[in-house]
């Protein structure tokens, strides 16, 4: 902007203006100041405000996730009599001792057996119904470990109907609390195994979570082998060797989308690619993985390019000034040193991959499963799905396994997050 | 033999080529002073990677024809003759006798097919063998050939250098390989449906009940308007109603006033808030905040007020985006020149008119970036709506009403018992395909707004 172009403004002649400094002693200055005050600090506690909102609904969830979930554990028993000797079970103690000792209990009419003893003594309680579907199993277990119960009057705790399970715990209606009132005194409460062991039923006192347990981890193994190996190659060449041009430039366009692209449109793709061009499977963690993976690659990579990212050139330069070929100085100097980094990203990744929800839905892993699965292609849920399913059940006895299961949930994917903190406050390296 | 004792076999081959190369390329370096292009674990790399690479190669393209090939061998045998014509049917007793011969399955539900697995495993067995037998051979011959290869002068590390990035390519390939997918698996669902259902219907009704379809007018029970009201309602309003004021405030305060050991207390918190699973969420909108939802409405005179209200599902998923904006908001505010702020304090300006007036309009662009993003997180989130929203889709501005988004009509649409190409499940991907566009469309933005902002101050 030069002088000659533009007219200079005409210059004011300089009035003397008789400035004198603000008083800020007089009634006006001070009200304002005070308000200007009043306003900072309302503008700070409503900051405050914020946060504590956040935590509060934080701590909220949490307690009453475990407030609803902590039942979940624990199971109530019943003291049942049962006389085995004169139950007309065909099974002799002899039988117990070899080989055949299951094939010989499956026959011998324990839950019909079971069913009698509860009907005579919970005749006015609701005999039988008091029982759980499980309870003639946990007779069975005992049988099994001491055959010498065959012969005599013996008094086992089994595990009572769902009704009367939350009855006891102090919910459910008006009759079945008194029906617990009743038999309180033979009425004990115990850590519920079989939640650990079993997997879904239809009966909540016999559900269990090992079976979607088990579906996470073998989805989860198929992810990490799929998601990790690629997304740390695919990092390293853009990183490290990609030239610039216009393919480079879609790749990483395409990462950066896909790392946006919601979860559920992953579902769709696995379930018109994988089910429905290639047939796989359904509902097995097979293909939930590899749906997974394709979800998790691109975190991976983005977390593993600005690890790759922070190690400083000159790494690589003193690698090449000793003759280092370009895999060698990327694979025995740069990969090493921001392996904590990808290792933390990876983690994370890998914990958004467990808690996903709606991608398996759509390859179909919502169906009852009610045997963990032992190959990758066998049928097969996972947790955050079993959650999904049980939240559905209409059985009241499903609140308390709902949010036991959320329980375990949010402890694994507390512990992933904790090892990733760790992992990067123990290696991480500031150049 | 089972497909992971040929993949031991085939791996000990290519251990055997690594330690043979390596071995016969240590024992030519010995005692010379000439210098060479590779190491002899370079040579052993070379020799694995020959055993290894034809057998794999092989074994892929086998696995992908194979069955094809048993089918026919199957069909030339005379029991296929009592088959049904080309059809469903056919395709049904061939799949059952396959799953009886894998022993998949146990009973068979056609009496032929119980006939035909023999047969079929009888094939399956044969071109098991073939495929064994060639891909040791196949192994064993690279694994060979590559080892007559390592001499003095042959240079393995750039061949296996070669490989090496030709793999990091491939695995770079496969982010577009699987955009690619997606749009055309989308895109050619969602045409199939078009075929059916015209495009000014879907984009342009107002009315969805995807239950009764009537066949001649199936447009007419698919209109989106609703769903597409539904998910700005819950998502871009209702959630962000939430999420800004909580996020932008919690950012403001932990960047402006907070100490750090508040903020290091803090700001992993939130993280915990982020790292919640959305079914968690879901849970918890359907358990706990959708009745007191409908209490609260009932109380401020709503009677209707759903139990599966937009607010419930609204502010839940606001909840759960509230890190996300925050920690958006956090590196936009951190961006601004520590200039500018300096600046107006030594003005005499206070903290909060600072951030008011010189921080909060200098970070506003990114600010607005970072909100798009949450918008498009909002947009696509599923498992609040499937569990705490409604199925039906009304067009109302109430939040008490219910209200439904294009997320969970997809998973309603989808988790059905229809078959697999009925209007109901090519429904579900036109849906996708105008979920995919329309969060594509918010992100490209957001990035771009982000983009010019980083640019002003840098």
């Amino acid at each position: 902007m030069s002088g000659t172009l533009v007219p200079e403004a005409p210059v004011r002649a300089a009035v003397p203006v008789e400035r004198r400094p603000t008083d800020w002693r007089t009634a006006s200055m001070q009200r304002r100041v005070r308000q200007r005050y009043a306003a900072e600090r309302r503008f700070r506690l409503l900051g405050l405000a914020a946060v504590v909102a956040s935590a509060a609904f934080l701590l909220f969830l949490l307690a009453s996730m475990l407030a609803r979930g902590a039942g979940g554990f624990v199971e109530t028993r019943v003291a049942l009599p049962l006389d085995l000797a004169r139950a007309g079970l065909n099974v002799t103690p002899a039988q117990l001792r070899g080989p055949r000792a299951d094939l010989a209990l499956a026959g011998a009419g324990l839950e019909a057996a079971v069913d009698t003893a509860a009907e005579a003594a919970f005749a006015r309680g609701g005999g039988a119904a008091l029982l759980s579907d499980a309870a003639w199993l946990r007779v069975r277990e005992a049988v099994k470990r001491d055959p010498s119960l065959l012969g005599r009057r013996v008094t086992i705790d089994v595990p009572v109907a769902s009704r009367l399970d939350i009855a006891f715990k102090g919910g459910g209606t008006r009759a079945d609390r008194a029906v617990a009132r009743s038999l309180a005194p033979r009425l004990s409460r115990g850590l519920n195994r079989d939640f650990f062991r079993g997997a879904d039923s239809t009966d909540p006192t016999r559900a269990g979570i090992w079976g979607a347990l088990k579906g996470s981890l073998l989805t989860m193994v198929v992810t990490l082998l799929l998601a990790f190996p690629i997304g740390v190659l695919s990092a390293l060449y853009l990183e490290e060797y990609a030239p610039r041009n216009r393919w480079t430039d879609l790749i990483e366009v395409s990462i950066n989308n896909l790392a946006a692209v919601p979860s559920i449109i992953f579902g769709l793709l696995g379930l018109a690619v994988f089910l429905g061009t290639f047939h796989m499977p359904r509902s097995a963690a097979l293909v939930g993985g590899l749906t997974l993976a394709l979800m998790t690659t691109p975190v991976i990579v983005i977390a593993a390019r600005n690890a790759i990212g922070a190690v400083p050139p000159s790494i690589r330069d003193a690698a090449r000034a000793l003759g280092a070929s370009p895999v060698q100085v990327v694979f025995h100097h740069v990969l090493p040193l921001a392996l904590p980094g990808i290792l933390t990203g990876t983690i994370i990744g890998m914990a958004r991959a467990l808690g996903e929800t709606a991608p398996l839905l759509m390859i179909g892993m919502r169906a009852f499963i009610a045997a963990p699965p032992e190959r990758l292609t066998d049928p097969a849920t996972v947790l955050p799905v079993q959650i999904f399913l049980w939240s559905d059940d209409v059985q009241a006895g499903f609140v308390e396994k709902t949010s036991a299961a959320i329980i375990v949930l949010l402890v694994f994917l507390l512990a992933m997050n904790g090892l990733a903190i760790y992992l990067r406050n123990r290696f991480e390296t500031r150049w | 033999m089972s497909p992971l004792a040929l993949a031991f076999v085939i791996a000990a081959l290519a251990l055997i080529g690594w330690i043979t190369g390596r071995a016969r390329a240590a024992r030519f370096r010995r005692g010379t002073t000439r210098r060479f292009s590779s190491l002899p674990q370079h040579h052993g790399w070379f020799v694995a990677m020959g055993t290894l690479l034809p057998a794999l190669l092989f074994l892929t393209v086998w696995h992908l024809t194979s069955p094809a090939l048993v089918t026919e061998a199957v069909l030339a045998t005379p029991g296929a003759a009592n088959l049904p014509p080309p059809g469903l049917d056919r395709a049904a007793i061939l799949a059952e006798a396959r799953n009886l011969a894998a022993g998949h399955a146990f009973g068979a539900f056609h009496a032929l097919s119980e006939q035909l697995a023999p047969v079929y495993a009888a094939a399956q067995a044969r071109y098991d063998w073939i495929a064994t037998a060639v891909a040791l051979l196949l192994a064993f011959v690279g694994g060979a050939l590559s080892f007559l290869r390592v001499r003095p002068g042959f240079s393995a590390r750039t061949h296996v250098e070669r490989v090496i990035m030709g793999a990091l390519l491939g695995a770079s390939l496969i982010a577009i390989v699987t955009t690619i997918g997606i749009i055309v698996s989308l895109l050619f669902e969602s045409a199939r449906f078009f075929r059916v259902v015209p495009l000014t219907d879907f984009l342009l009704g107002t009315h969805w009940s995807p239950q009764v379809i009537d066949p001649r007018d199936p447009g007419a029970s698919l209109g989106a308007v609703p769903l597409f009201w539904g998910t700005f309602f819950i998502g871009a309003v209702i959630a962000m109603a939430v999420a800004i004021p909580f996020g932008l405030m919690s950012a403001i305060y932990l960047t402006q006033y907070a100490r750090p050991a508040t903020r290091r207390w803090v700001k992993p918190m939130l993280e915990i808030l982020a790292g919640v699973p959305t079914v968690v969420y879901g849970y918890f909108a359907a358990l706990t905040v959708a009745p007191a939802v409908r209490d609260l409405g009932v109380a401020l005179g709503v009677s209707w007020a759903s139990s599966e209200s937009a607010l419930a599902a609204g502010a839940v998923m606001g909840v759960m985006i509230i890190p996300f904006v925050s920690s958006m908001a956090d590196d936009s505010l951190s961006a601004v020149p520590a200039a500018m702020r300096d600046g107006s304090l030594a003005m005499g300006a206070t903290s909060s008119e600072t951030i008011r007036q010189v921080l909060l309009p200098a970070a506003l662009p990114g600010v607005v970036g970072g909100v798009l993003l949450a918008v498009s997180r909002a947009v696509g989130e599923t498992m609040i709506v499937v569990m705490a929203a409604s199925g039906v889709a009304t067009l109302t501005l109430n939040p008490f009403a219910s209200a439904t988004t294009v997320t969970k009509q997809i998973v309603d649409l989808l988790t059905g018992e229809a078959a697999f190409d009925s209007a109901k499940t090519l429904a579900a991907f036109a849906l996708g395909l105008t979920l995919f566009v329309i969060t594509l469309l918010l992100n490209i933005v957001a990035l771009i707004v982000v983009r010019r902002y980083r640019e002003a101050y840098e």
